[in-house]
């Protein structure tokens, strides 16, 4: 069988690309399932789309590489999303906030971990962080 | 009164700190010496009981003295990193409190406020030994000329600076849930509508007036882990209120017991005293603090082994009945529900957050066992108790 795989990825556009049909182009020649969950396009800016992307792993790298060909920047989600150790106090709070449970309580420890597959980039945690913690460069 | 078979005094223990002969457990560790031996046998065994809790506490605030100045100067306003701190004391000291703003702060007029800097933030970057542009404003008088001073300091240029903090370290705390419509923002954090999430705070079988519910040792003098160094116990806290229900354990069901705090802001630490900013609320100040409690008895023995099952708090909710000043209890929750991250009320399943972080309360009782092992730390005995409720003589 086929391997397939799913990533959490983000494009960065730059403005020259944002008038093509990127993502068409990753369904249609490259046949991958695309998952959009947050976008900021905008005529003649630099723009961003974070999404899940699946497909055969040929076809996953293909679509990469035909990104990075188009002169997009791709990173992998958990470049953009982290949560900083040293700065977090492990109270909590996030975990009522996170939508995806990516920010979860260890029950035995009661350390607060962040599960970068789990999140989906939308940036509640950052504000919701008493101790600004979360750390999201998407925008 | 009951005859107790086991009897240590303050002094005994510190003779035993001094000797390095004294034993010291975690109050999570006491359950199972209690369980295990009994509570009679674990008196004899256990000295020393060490708790902690590490939470935004919003009565907190610390005394700064920055020196006279050159000309002198009768500081009437003052302000730290642009937040302003109460001046009507003497010429150069002042006072800056946890939840003060930082000025020209958009508050709640971008609802909800992230609230990114204020007196909390101030202190922890003064621990930190960051720079602070200190800003000072008199009226001019014939002793005090000065109009107006300016500097960068940091917490080592300044004469004096102890934290002072007049209510901490609270015995219970209510449960937080919103039973409106909308999504609500309040200092028990972010409520989802329709009791979507419930919010708790406190250290539960860790926090240090859980495991004295009578203040037998603790009281004007006790000495405690403040922020990463030591401080005492300086007076019953605001609110401070023994009467409320308690349960067979007597532990209080509802918010209860209080402290004041005091320790020398230049040996706390960054780590343990921690900016907050609680959005659509304000600012705000993690502070850690550690309790010791002395095994005096069986009593104490029996109730520092409380454990998370026993101890319980009520459910309020924080859109109507809350603001509107008239709580009334949804339900009666155990700290082992809440922390196991779901809780049951009005049949409905409710998943929990803390505010505080179990984690932090458990290195401060780590932390304090080893200062008292170490011989570092020794226990101070109360020269007058909080009001306790239960007839001031009852050991």
């Amino acid at each position: 069988m086929e391997e397939l795989m799913a990533k959490k990825i983000v494009i960065h556009y730059a403005a020259e690309n944002v008038d093509q049909p990127i993502i068409y182009e990753l369904v249609k020649k490259h046949d991958l399932v695309v998952n959009i969950l947050k976008a900021r396009i905008l005529p003649r800016r630099d723009g961003v789309i974070v999404l899940e992307l699946s497909g055969s792993k040929e076809n996953f790298d293909q679509g990469i590489r035909y990104l990075k060909e188009k002169g997009l920047r791709v990173e992998p989600l958990s470049k953009s999303v982290s949560q900083n150790t040293e700065r977090c106090v492990h109270c909590g709070a996030c975990t009522a906030f996170c939508p995806t449970q990516a920010l979860s309580i260890d029950r035995e420890t009661m350390k607060v971990s962040f599960n970068v597959e789990k999140c989906n980039g939308c940036e509640v945690c950052v504000t919701a962080c008493p101790v600004r913690a979360m750390e999201v460069n998407l925008f | 009164m009951k005859k107790r078979r086991v009897k240590k005094t303050y002094a005994e223990i510190n003779e035993k700190i001094r000797q390095g002969r004294v034993v010291v457990v975690t109050a999570e560790e006491m359950i199972d010496i209690v369980e295990r031996h009994g509570e009679v046998e674990a008196a004899r065994r256990v000295d020393v009981v060490t708790t902690g809790t590490f939470s935004p506490m919003c009565s907190s605030g610390a005394f700064i003295n920055f020196g006279h100045t050159s000309p002198r100067i009768k500081a009437h306003r003052v302000w730290l990193n642009d937040v302003p701190a109460y001046a009507g004391l003497a010429a150069v000291d002042c006072y800056i409190g946890a939840t003060e703003v930082i000025e020209g702060d958009p508050l709640n007029s971008v609802y909800p406020g992230e609230f990114n800097y204020g007196g909390g933030h101030v202190i922890e970057d003064l621990v930190a030994g960051n720079v602070i542009r200190l800003r000072a404003e008199g009226y001019g008088t014939d002793c005090y000329p000065a109009r107006r001073f300016e500097k960068n300091i940091t917490i080592h240029d300044l004469r004096d600076a102890f934290l002072f903090n007049p209510r901490n370290a609270y015995q219970n705390y209510s449960c937080a849930v919103n039973m409106s419509d909308k999504t609500i923002y309040t200092y028990m954090g972010m409520l989802r509508p329709r009791m979507g999430n419930a919010n708790y705070a406190t250290s539960g079988q860790l926090s240090p007036l859980f495991n004295d519910p009578y203040y037998r040792t603790i009281g004007v003098g006790t000495r405690i882990f403040l922020g990463g160094g030591e401080g005492f116990v300086a007076w019953p806290g605001t609110q401070h209120n023994p009467h409320v229900p308690r349960g067979p354990n007597g532990v209080p069901k509802s918010g209860a017991g209080t402290i004041a705090v005091i320790g020398d802001l230049k040996k706390m630490s960054p780590r343990w005293l921690v900016g907050a900013s609680i959005q659509g609320y304000g600012v705000s100040l993690f502070v850690g603090i550690g309790v010791p409690i002395p095994i005096l008895d069986e009593e104490m023995a029996r109730f520092t082994a409380v454990k998370d099952e026993d101890i319980f708090t009520q459910v309020y909710d924080y859109s109507v009945d809350y603001p509107k000043g008239m709580v009334k209890s949804l339900g009666e929750v155990s700290y082992k529900e809440l922390r196991s991250g779901e809780i049951t009320i009005m049949g409905k399943k409710v998943p929990t957050a803390p505010l505080s972080s179990y984690y932090k309360a458990r290195e401060i009782a780590y932390i304090l066992k080893d200062w008292i092992e170490e011989g570092k730390f020794f226990l101070g005995e109360p020269q007058m108790r909080l009001p306790s409720g239960r007839g001031e003589n009852n050991d």
